[in-house]
């Protein structure tokens, strides 16, 4: 006789286990990330690469949100005589939620794919093997330096697109709705508390770490060949991407209470 | 007199099949022994139990009499130092120049500076006889010999006290192939190092070996002095080095 939960019991099983071995591995990245030696080089080349040129897809989707969210809004306001609020309500959409959610998506898939697409061709080829056989710890030397780099830089990036952000719904606003360009930036700053800022600039920490271990994790663990590598980039983009949108709610939770 | 290195009873079960099933076999300082066997068998495995790459689920690796498999991970690590390997797809990083690879265990675990390890990177390629002005290449351009070659330097730069070679000669032409292997026998006796190869390639077995274990079936079924292959009165060593399909040993196709 065929048990119908047997199936669905196997799948809880093996989720459970890669529950636990992703943990293991985020624990062994984060201990490497934070004892030495630190390859600095490595961490430069990181930060170039996942912070410095991401900020141009960043940027793009940041001035178009901003400008959207500046036209949507006018149109709700509208409709109880609220279009005043404008500003106030694109800097708290923006800081708050767009600015880290929106940079973290576009970065699970430049980063946590390319990272995973590199690390498992390495470990397809034996890189990663003969890493090792030459005394050097490759979560030390690959790890490390891509965790410390999209934890440090995403906030960055993020700080980036919320001004970005502001200023696409800034020119909406003055050239296509009649604010006046001044008030419609003193409205922002005086409404705008600095714990809005602060939350999407925590936000993006963590999805820059979860962007970077899903990366890692996936590649390192891949196996066979070119179809595995492919594979694992797919994985890391999609776990990268529930992942952020499940802890961004946990965050924005904590956070409100 | 203590082995260099000693595999004991190694067992390794991979996807629920029993690789290695017990795997003895030691070699000495100053040796060189090859290990032969059909696809499949677990050699590959092996190699990787003894680079402490993979944990065998028993068993013991004994390096100069002590057992690496029971030492605290930084130990470990320190007794590793003394390995050097030969990957079979050269394993070369291709995010470096051809240089920085042959330096690389100088450069980032020996804390030499830039200056004296491409120095010693060109030395090495010299040994190898690659010419020093591949050294600022990426490895993808170099042809298949020439990354043979250039891992040959990787491995052999830090003076190991064991090398480990994987198939070192699989899908070279037979000219390339021999130059490689006289390479290796030269590097073996100059470092004075123990040597272990795995192939399955019989003229290359007979070259740089001088001693060759046959791995059947998870287990060494048969090991002797070069010279007694052809009289070992083994009829699984018979069939493999005559390269005949019918015999005790059934191709697995
Ligand atoms: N990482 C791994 N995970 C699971 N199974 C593995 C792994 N590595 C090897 N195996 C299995 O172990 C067995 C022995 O493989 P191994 O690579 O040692 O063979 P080999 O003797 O080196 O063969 P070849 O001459 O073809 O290289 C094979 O059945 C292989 O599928
Ligand atoms: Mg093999």
């Amino acid at each position: 006789m065929i048990n119908p939960f047997a199936p669905i019991g196997r799948g809880v099983l093996s989720t459970l286990a890669e529950i636990g071995r992703f943990s293991a591995f985020v624990g062994r990245a984060l201990a490497a990330s934070v004892t030495p030696p630190l390859f600095f080089g490595q961490l430069l080349r990181q930060v170039m690469q996942i912070g410095y040129f991401s900020l141009p897809v960043v940027g793009v989707t940041a001035v178009f949100i901003g400008a959207a969210l500046a036209l949507n809004i006018y149109v709700g306001g509208a409709r109880f005589n609220a279009e005043q609020f404008v500003p106030n309500i694109v800097v708290l959409g923006i800081t708050r939620e767009l600015g880290p959610v929106l940079a973290g998506l576009m970065l699970a898939g430049r980063v946590s794919a390319g990272i995973a697409a590199e690390i498992g061709t390495m470990r397809v080829t034996e890189q990663i093997d003969a890493m090792t056989t030459l005394s050097t710890d490759p979560f030390k030397y690959l790890v490390a330096p891509r965790v410390l780099a999209a934890t440090l830089t995403l906030p960055v990036l993020v700080l980036v697109a919320d001004i970005i952000g502001v200023m696409g719904g800034y020119l909406v606003a003055v050239n296509s709705l009649d604010f006046n360009g001044a008030a419609y930036l003193r409205n922002t700053f005086d409404f705008m508390e600095p714990q809005d800022v602060v939350l999407g600039l925590v936000k993006a920490a963590v999805f820059g770490f979860i962007i970077a271990t899903v990366g890692c994790y996936q590649g390192y663990r891949s196996n066979g060949g070119a179809l595995g590598v492919g594979r694992a980039a797919t994985n890391a983009v999609v776990v990268a991407i529930v992942l952020i949108l499940m802890v961004n709610y946990l965050i924005t939770a904590f956070f409100v209470e | 007199m203590t082995a260099k290195l000693e595999l004991k009873a190694i067992k390794k079960k991979l996807r629920g099949r029993q690789v290695l099933d017990g795997v003895d076999v030691d070699v000495n300082q100053g040796r060189s022994l090859v290990i032969i066997g059909g696809s499949g068998q677990g050699k590959s495995v092996t190699l990787k139990c003894a680079l402490g790459l993979m944990r065998p689920d028993s068993g013991q690796v004994l390096v100069d009499g002590a057992d690496v498999t029971k030492m605290p991970e930084e130990i470990r690590a320190r007794v590793m130092r003394k390995f050097g390997m030969l990957f079979q797809g050269g394993a070369l990083f291709d995010s470096l120049s051809v240089w920085e690879n042959i330096a690389f265990r100088l450069i980032n675990a020996d804390h030499v500076n830039r200056t004296e390890a491409r120095e010693r990177a060109i030395e090495a390629m010299r040994k190898v006889r690659l010419a020093p002005e591949f050294a600022d290449v990426r490895p993808i351009e170099l042809s298949g010999g020439m990354q043979k070659r250039a891992g040959l330097a990787r491995a052999i730069i830090a003076k190991p006290d064991i090398l480990f070679f994987d198939e070192p000669t699989t899908g070279l032409d037979p000219i390339t192939a021999d130059a490689i292997n006289d390479l290796i026998v030269e590097m073996v006796k100059e470092l004075g190092c123990a040597a272990v190869s795995i192939t399955h390639d019989m003229p290359s077995a007979r070259k740089i070996a001088d001693e060759i274990a046959m791995l059947h079936n998870g287990k060494i079924v048969w090991r002797g002095p070069t010279a007694m292959l052809d009289t070992s009165g083994n009829a699984m060593v018979d069939q493999f080095v005559a390269g005949r399909a019918d015999g005790p040993i059934q191709a697995v196709v």
